[in-house]
C-alpha cells in the first residue's frame, strides 16, 4: 500500500501545480493514526497533510455534494481520490444529477482493503497509539500504551472490505493502482442468506437486539452518499415520523426499514452506514437484503455500475411478481 | 390540542378503549384502496349489500402507488393487525402505470417485513376493479380471516399505542 | 486514602454476589455487553462484569437524564380534557462502574438541572440513584480528563472503587454510599469464610496506593496528556473566539449527525415533542443535538442556518458559554467518546489544538 500511497500524493501535487485542478478532495491525518478525515486542500502547500493509507475508509463522494464542491463551475475543477467502491457512489450521484462531471477530475486509487480500528479494539487491544504494516501488507504491528502486538490485516478489515465488490474503478480520469485484476471477494449476500434461513422468531430477536442499541444519531443517514435529499422526511416535523429519539417502540425499526427503502435501487453497498454507526449495528444487512431481492425479482442490478442507469424501482415489467407471493414464500 | 395525522382510522375515545379491553379481541385492519377501482369496488359491495368485516377501515388514496411504505409501517405502529393495499388490475391503472410501481415497492417491503421476523401474511396486495363488488367483499373476508388466525400483532407496534 | 473504617474490600470473584445482594432492593446498572457494544443495563443473573470495559458507548448520563422521557399525558374524556403529569422516578437504583470523567459529567448536568428552576425529573433520579465509580484500569489513547483537572485516581461519586489484582477496594464518600455498603454488611462471601465486604487493612490500602501510582504514570503517557484549556474559559474573549476564521475549516467535513452529542456525558439539550397514541397524547422530551438543522428552530427559521455555525455552537458552549455561566467550569470532561465515534473524525481535541494556546501544538 505504501508504494501506491506515495504515487498518489505525488500525482495530486503535480496536478495541483500544473493547474489541472484547483483543489484536492482527499484525506487528512487526524488526531490519531487511524482517524483520517475527509478534507479539502485548497493550496499546494496544504497538500503536505494529504494522506492515503489503510485507514482512509471514508467515501469522498458524499463529501463532494455536502460541500457543493462539484456543482459550482466557477470554482474550477476538483481532484477527488476515489477507491474502487467509491466510484459506484460517484456514478450514482452523476445519474441523479447531483454533481457535474466536468467539475471533477477523478484520480482512481488502488485499494487493498481498509482497516477498522473498532475491530482492532474488539480484539481486546486498548490504548492504541500506532501501527506498522508489514512489507507484504498482511500483518499489522500494533503499538499500544500497554505493549505491542501483531495481528492479521484480514481480521480487522472494514466490514465492506471483507466482501469487496472488486478492485475495478467504474469511472476515472486517471488511475494509480497496483491491484492486479481482482474480482469480488467472498459472497456479500451470505450474511443475508444466513438471516433468511433462521426461524422468524430468531430473526425477530436478532433485529430486536441490534436495533435496540440505536441512538438515532442519524450518522447512517448523513454519511450515506445515496441519502442526498436536501431535507429528510425524518427531519420534517409534519411527517409524523420525526420523533428524533429512539423510544421503547417500533420507531427504530420504522426508521431503519424506511431509511434503507429510500435508497433501495440506488444503494451501491458502499458500507458507509455500518462503518459510521457508533453502536456497531450491521445496517448494511438491510441494504443488502433489498439489493438481493431486487437481483432475484427483477434481474441483476448494480447501482453505480455506470452513470445514467434506470433504477429498478423507477421501472417495471408487466409480468413482475406479485407482492403476496414474496411474503408467502416458504409457506406459513 | 395538536393531534398528529393518523393513518389508523380508529382514534377511539377513552370509553371505547375501555370497551375493547373487556370485549374479545378483534383484528384491526387498514385497507388502502385506490380511488378509481378498489374504492369504487367497495362502494359496489355496499350498494349490492354484500358484507365485509366492520374492523376493516378503508383509507382512500388516489392510486395504489400513493401508498408510501411508511404508511404501512405507521399503521402497524399505531396498532393495526393487518394492512391490505388494493388497486386497479395491472394494466388498468387510471394513471396507466401507477400500480406497476406499487407492485415493485410492496414486493420489496413485504419481503423486508418477513426478513425482520414479522409473521407472513399480515400484509397483502389485491387488485380489485370497480365492477368487482363481490370480489371486494370476498377479499376482505379472506384477509380478515387470515389476520384472525395470525392473532394480535405484537411485533411491530409502538408500545405506547398498546395498553 | 485515610483509614477511617469506611474502606471495604471485596474479592473480584464475589462481585456477582454483591450485585445480587443489592438487586434484592433496587436495580443495579453496570456496563453490559449487547451485540458487541457496552452500555449501561440492569444487572441480572448471568450478566458478568468486565472491569476492562468501562468505556461504554453512551455515558451513564441516560440513567439520570433518559434519552426520551414522558412529561405529561392528556386524554379526551367526553367533552373535557384530562391532563395528568407523569410522576418523577421514585425507585432507588445504583450505577456501578462509572469512570471518573462520567462522574464529573454528572456535576456538569447538576449545575444546569439542579439550579433554579430545578428540573424535578432529573432531581428525582439524582436523589434516588447511588453512584459507584471505578478507577479506569486501562485508560485509552482517546482519554484526556486530566485536561479539565479531573483526577482519574480519585473518581468520586458516592462510593469509589480501586481494583488491586484479586480484590476491589470500596471507599464510601457520602452518607448515601456509606448506607449502601452498610446494607450488604450482613452478607457472607461465596466461600462462606467471612463477610462479603470486610474492612480493608493496611496492606490493601498500600496496594491501592501502588495501583494509583501506576495509573498516574500511564496518564502521563497518554497522547493527549499535554492538551490544555488555555485560550478558552471565562477569561477568553468571547467575540474573538466566536469570529475565528478557523471554524469553517474545522467543520468542513461535519456531517451534521448527532453522534457526538448523544454519546457525550455532558450535552444536556432536549426537545419537547408530542405523540398521539390513539388513546392519549404523550408530551415527552428527547435529547436534541445542536448539530441538527432543526435545532432551536423558530418561526423565522433556524438561528444557525449553516453547519459551521452549529458546529461552533457545540464547542463554544462547552468551552466558553458554559464556563461563563458556571464560574469557569468547563462542560467537557475529556471522556474521549466523540474522538472515538465521530464518523468524520472531528472532535473537541482538534478544536482545542487549533484555537487554543500555543502549548497545544
Amino acid at each position: 500500500m505504501q508504494a501506491v500511497s506515495k504515487k498518489v500524493l505525488d500525482r495530486a501535487r503535480e496536478l495541483m501545480r500544473d493547474g489541472t485542478v484547483s483543489r484536492v478532495a482527499g484525506w487528512k491525518a487526524g488526531e490519531f493514526f487511524y482517524d483520517c478525515e475527509p478534507a479539502l486542500f485548497e493550496t499546494e502547500e496544504s497538500l503536505k497533510d494529504l494522506v492515503y493509507n489503510r485507514f482512509c475508509a471514508a467515501n469522498l463522494s458524499k463529501f463532494l455534494i455536502t460541500n457543493d464542491i462539484a456543482s459550482v463551475a466557477d470554482r474550477g475543477r476538483t481532484l477527488v481520490l476515489l477507491k474502487p467502491c467509491d466510484t459506484y457512489s460517484f456514478n450514482q450521484l452523476l445519474t441523479e444529477h447531483r454533481l457535474s462531471r466536468d467539475n471533477v477530475y477523478i484520480l482512481g486509487v488502488g485499494c487493498e482493503g481498509m482497516c477498522d480500528v473498532d475491530r482492532i479494539r474488539a480484539l481486546g487491544i486498548k490504548g492504541i497509539t500506532g501501527v506498522d504494516e508489514s512489507e507484504d501488507g498482511k500483518k499489522l504491528t500494533v503499538r499500544t500504551l500497554y505493549g505491542d502486538g501483531e495481528i492479521d490485516v484480514d481480521g480487522v478489515l472494514v466490514n465492506k472490505c471483507e466482501t469487496c465488490k472488486g478492485k475495478a474503478h467504474k469511472i476515472f480520469d486517471e488511475l494509480i493502482s497496483d491491484n492486479e485484476e481482482e474480482g469480488p471477494r467472498g459472497d456479500r449476500f451470505e450474511c443475508v442468506r444466513e438471516l433468511e434461513s433462521m426461524a422468524p422468531a430468531e430473526r425477530f430477536a436478532f433485529w430486536q437486539k441490534e436495533l435496540s442499541k440505536c441512538i438515532r444519531c442519524n450518522a447512517c443517514r448523513n454519511a450515506c452518499p445515496a441519502c442526498s435529499c436536501r431535507k429528510c422526511v425524518f427531519d420534517n416535523n409534519a411527517s409524523g415520523i420525526a420523533s428524533k429519539a429512539n423510544t421503547d417502540s417500533f420507531e427504530e425499526k420504522l426508521f431503519h426499514i424506511i431509511r434503507a427503502f429510500h435508497v433501495a435501487g440506488r444503494c451501491t453497498d458502499c458500507g458507509e452506514c455500518s462503518r459510521v454507526c457508533p453502536q456497531g449495528i450491521p445496517l448494511h444487512l438491510f441494504n443488502r437484503k433489498y439489493i438481493k431481492d431486487i437481483n432475484e425479482f427483477y434481474g441483476e442490478f448494480a447501482a453505480g455500475e455506470e452513470a445514467g442507469q434506470r433504477g429498478p424501482l423507477i421501472s417495471f415489467e408487466a409480468g413482475d411478481r406479485e407482492p403476496n407471493s414474496v411474503s408467502d414464500k416458504g409457506g406459513d | 390540542m395538536p393531534v398528529n395525522e393518523n393513518v389508523n382510522a380508529d382514534n377511539g375515545s377513552a370509553a371505547e378503549a375501555q370497551a375493547t379491553e373487556t370485549k374479545q379481541w378483534k383484528p384491526r385492519i387498514v385497507a388502502f384502496c385506490c380511488n378509481w377501482c378498489s374504492y369504487a369496488g367497495a362502494d359496489l359491495a355496499g350498494s349490492s349489500r354484500l358484507s365485509y368485516p366492520a374492523e376493516i377501515k378503508i383509507i382512500r388514496v388516489p392510486c395504489s402507488c400513493r401508498v408510501n411504505p411508511t404508511f404501512i409501517l405507521k399503521a402497524f405502529e399505531r396498532g393495526a393487525d393487518g394492512v391490505i393495499i388494493c388497486g386497479c388490475h395491472p394494466g388498468d391503472c387510471h394513471y396507466s402505470t401507477g400500480n406497476y410501481y406499487a407492485r415493485r415497492r410492496m414486493a420489496l417491503l413485504f419481503s423486508m417485513l418477513d426478513y425482520i421476523g414479522v409473521e407472513r401474511g399480515r400484509t397483502r396486495v389485491e387488485w380489485v376493479s370497480a365492477a368487482e363488488g363481490a370480489r371486494f367483499s370476498q377479499v376482505m373476508n379472506d384477509f380478515a380471516k387470515k389476520i384472525s388466525e395470525l392473532g394480535e400483532n405484537v411485533k411491530v407496534g409502538d408500545l405506547r399505542c398498546r395498553q | 486514602m485515610a483509614v477511617n473504617g469506611s474502606v471495604k474490600k471485596i474479592r473480584m470473584s464475589d462481585l456477582d454476589r454483591f450485585f445480587s445482594a443489592l438487586s434484592l432492593t433496587q436495580k443495579v446498572y453496570l456496563p453490559v455487553e449487547k451485540a458487541g457494544q457496552y452500555d449501561y443495563a440492569p444487572w441480572e443473573p448471568g450478566v458478568s462484569y468486565d472491569p476492562e470495559e468501562l468505556h461504554t458507548v453512551k455515558s451513564a448520563k441516560g440513567l439520570f437524564f433518559p434519552q426520551s422521557e414522558d412529561l405529561i399525558k392528556y386524554r379526551r374524556e367526553g367533552l373535557s380534557l384530562a391532563i395528568g403529569p407523569v410522576a418523577p422516578e421514585d425507585e432507588e437504583f445504583v450505577v456501578f462502574g462509572v469512570r471518573a470523567c462520567d462522574v464529573k459529567g454528572f456535576e456538569v448536568l447538576d449545575r444546569v438541572f439542579l439550579t433554579d428552576p430545578v428540573d424535578t425529573y432529573y432531581k428525582a433520579r439524582r436523589d434516588h440513584g447511588t453512584v459507584i465509580s471505578v478507577m479506569c484500569p486501562k485508560p485509552e489513547e482517546t482519554c484526556f480528563c486530566g485536561t479539565f483537572g479531573i483526577e482519574a485516581e480519585a473518581p468520586g461519586g458516592d462510593v469509589q472503587c480501586f481494583i488491586t489484582g484479586e480484590d476491589m477496594l470500596m471507599e464510601a464518600l457520602t452518607e448515601k454510599g456509606e448506607a449502601l455498603l452498610e446494607s450488604v454488611s450482613g452478607v457472607g462471601n461465596t466461600n462462606g469464610d467471612g463477610a462479603l465486604l470486610p474492612a480493608a487493612d493496611e496492606t490493601d490500602l498500600k496496594a491501592a496506593e501502588e495501583v494509583k501510582e501506576a495509573h498516574r504514570e500511564i496518564m502521563k503517557k497518554l497522547p493527549l496528556a499535554g492538551l490544555t484549556t488555555e485560550g478558552f474559559g471565562k477569561d477568553a474573549d468571547l467575540l474573538t473566539l466566536f469570529d475565528r476564521p478557523e471554524w469553517k475549516e474545522l467543520s468542513a467535513t461535519c456531517l451534521g449527525c448527532g453522534t457526538c452529542t448523544f454519546v457525550c456525558p455532558t450535552c444536556q439539550c432536549y426537545d419537547i415533542r408530542e405523540y398521539d397514541t390513539g388513546r392519549d397524547i404523550r408530551r415527552f422530551r428527547v435529547w436534541d443535538s445542536c448539530m441538527y438543522s432543526d435545532f432551536t428552530m423558530m418561526a423565522h427559521g433556524s438561528p444557525r442556518p449553516e453547519q459551521f455555525q452549529r458546529f461552533r455552537q457545540r464547542f463554544m458552549h462547552k468551552l466558553k458559554y458554559y464556563p461563563d455561566n458556571y464560574e469557569g467550569a468547563f462542560s467537557c470532561v475529556g471522556c474521549g467518546r466523540c474522538l472515538k465515534k465521530c464518523p468524520s473524525s472531528l472532535n473537541i481535541a482538534k478544536v482545542m489544538k487549533k484555537l487554543g494556546g500555543a502549548d497545544n501544538d
